[in-house]
């Protein structure tokens, strides 16, 4: 039998041992050292080889690229969630018929590049140019801004309506059958009730679209719109400079982080009442 | 032992022939008159087109693991207790997740030619070079794939409960087991959705290849088309393709699903 007899007197905690280098640190530091190291060449680069009459040159040629992409993106996100509403309506409705086509819409443009679709577009139907000139098209289908725009809204409208249709299922049955039992019509409960939701619900999914966008909207360079891209390629082709590519990225990272905050602060601004 | 390889490689060139959906015993456009547009002979696309399918597949199987490994680094690098390691996976997938596809294509294309020239030149050798279009698309799409995959992968982490972790140190198991062991099936299991649709993606951006030269489906299509003059046919055809590895990988991900949940209790 034992038994205590003496007590321990308290003592401090045993000083917390830090490694002065643990194997995480060492990647770390040799991860940021090469991401320095790329950073100071890309700037050495850039300094070393600057010319100012290419600058003057080119420069304008990349706003008036940067303003093609941003308005190419502005219209096509536009249109496509004007042309999204009456797809979700579709792909939710009971009629099989209407399911089907709308499912149909949204598999094939999600399963299909958005290159496949440009091409398919712009050569594909342009190749019927006696059919189009009959039903007086022929304007739309000629000018490949046209086209790139066709095939991103139709694009953005198969994802948007997906966005869509998942926010308008994630409201509660609860929700309508609330609004039923205080005598609300149908309509003023889609819009009151049930619309308000769903669009917070799908806040993220229709930024992540956008981004999604402005990046894949780099495709319409290769069916010779002189967006972003397709500025690049001509500075590229004309020069040989591999800074060609570099300024193109570093707008590209510029517009998606800036669209990135500027949306995250819209969220949390729309948001703040559910915030605890 | 020469014999035998040659044996070898004749009996894999005679499976992928057995086996070939488009061109093969049992093709779709072996079925098709031999006059047809896109028959498999000298007349028809059907054989470039086959081997523009091969190319697609080939690229992503072989992007899939590479992304794949990156993507579970940078995925451990961003849930890290150092900051540095940190910093540094997130400066990777901000970059490569805000740059567009293409034109992390075409940087990887022309840079690392130029870089490989550079470095070459230090040496004094001053040849050009011309790096393979199909690793340097395999390298940016896995670049790309990596920067997507960690954060499915990051995510994924944060849903496992660290008790997981303390019980894996309660049984004595070395961090590399806890992982291997209780973490990583648990994380596939997770992850696997996200990562599904990631190689949906992945399959739709292969087809940006196309554009530095590899004979990808949306190439040969866009030769077929040129040459036949058939531009609405042949885009169609390329459309359809990528749709039918879409439908058949769904089917795939939806068994891989079942199969990474056949020790869940039934609900």
């Amino acid at each position: 039998m034992s038994y205590v007899t003496t007590l321990i007197a308290p003592q401090p905690a045993p000083p917390v041992v830090t490694p002065p280098l643990s194997a995480g640190r060492v990647v770390g530091l040799i991860g940021l050292g090469m991401w320095m190291l790329l950073a100071v060449s890309l700037v050495y680069m850039m300094v070393s080889n600057w010319d100012t009459s290419k600058f003057v040159h080119y420069g304008p040629r990349y706003l008036s690229g940067l303003w093609v992409t941003l308005t190419l993106v502005a219209i096509s996100i536009t249109c496509g969630a004007v042309l999204s509403i009456p797809i979700a309506f579709a792909r939710m409705s009971s009629n099989r018929l209407l399911n089907a086509v709308s499912y149909g819409y949204v598999y094939v443009f999600r399963g299909t590049p958005l290159l496949a679709q440009i091409y398919l577009i712009y050569y594909g139907i342009g190749s019927f140019r006696a059919e189009i000139d009959a039903i007086g098209l022929w304007w739309f289908f000629r000018e490949a801004w046209y086209c790139a725009l066709l095939s991103m809204t139709m694009n953005t409208a198969a994802y948007q309506a997906e966005i869509l249709r998942g926010a308008i299922e994630s409201v509660p049955r609860g929700q309508i059958e609330g609004a039923k039992s205080l005598g609300l019509p149908p309509s003023i409960t889609f819009l009151r009730v049930i619309l308000p939701q769903a669009l917070i619900v799908a806040l993220r999914p229709y930024g992540n679209e956008i981004i999604l966008m402005i990046k894949g909207s780099a495709i319409v360079a290769v069916v010779t719109v002189l967006d972003l891209m397709g500025q690049t390629r001509y500075t590229f082709s004309k020069t040989f400079d591999y800074q060609a590519y570099l300024w193109a990225a570093i707008f590209y990272l510029a517009i998606v982080e800036v669209m990135r905050h500027i949306w995250g602060a819209a969220e949390a601004r729309l948001t703040r009442h559910l915030k605890r | 032992m020469s014999g035998l390889f040659s044996a070898l490689g004749a009996l894999w060139a005679w499976v992928q022939y057995a086996l070939d959906p488009l061109c093969g015993p049992v093709g779709i456009f072996s079925f098709l008159p031999a006059s047809s547009i896109v028959s498999c002979g000298a007349t028809g696309w059907g054989d470039e087109i086959a081997l523009g399918v091969k190319v697609t597949l080939s690229l992503s199987i072989a992007t899939l693991p590479v992304g794949l490994l990156i993507g579970f680094a940078v995925a451990l690098g961003m849930q890290s207790r150092e900051g540095s390691l940190r910093l540094a996976a997130g400066i990777y997938t901000t970059i490569f997740r805000g740059l567009p596809e293409l034109l992390t294509l075409f940087i990887v294309y022309y840079g690392v030619q130029m870089g490989i020239q550079a470095i070459l030149a230090l040496f004094g050798y001053d040849g050009r070079v011309e790096i393979n279009a199909f690793f340097s698309g395999l390298f940016a799409l896995a670049v790309v794939f990596s920067s997507y995959c960690s954060e499915v992968l990051l995510s994924a982490f944060r849903a496992i409960p660290s008790g997981q972790y303390e019980a894996g140190a309660a049984l004595g198991l070395r961090p590399g087991r806890t992982m291997r062991l209780i973490v990583v099936p648990q994380l596939i299991r997770i992850a696997l959705p996200g990562l599904g649709n990631l190689w949906m993606n992945l399959l739709k951006d292969t087809a940006l290849v196309s554009v530095i030269g590899l004979s990808d489906i949306l190439r040969q299509t866009g030769v077929a088309a040129k040459v036949s003059k058939e531009a609405f046919f042949f885009y169609l055809l390329a459309c359809g393709l990528f749709l039918a590895l879409a439908v058949i990988s769904s089917f795939g991900i939806g068994f891989i699903d079942r199969w990474s949940k056949r020790s869940e209790a039934s609900r």
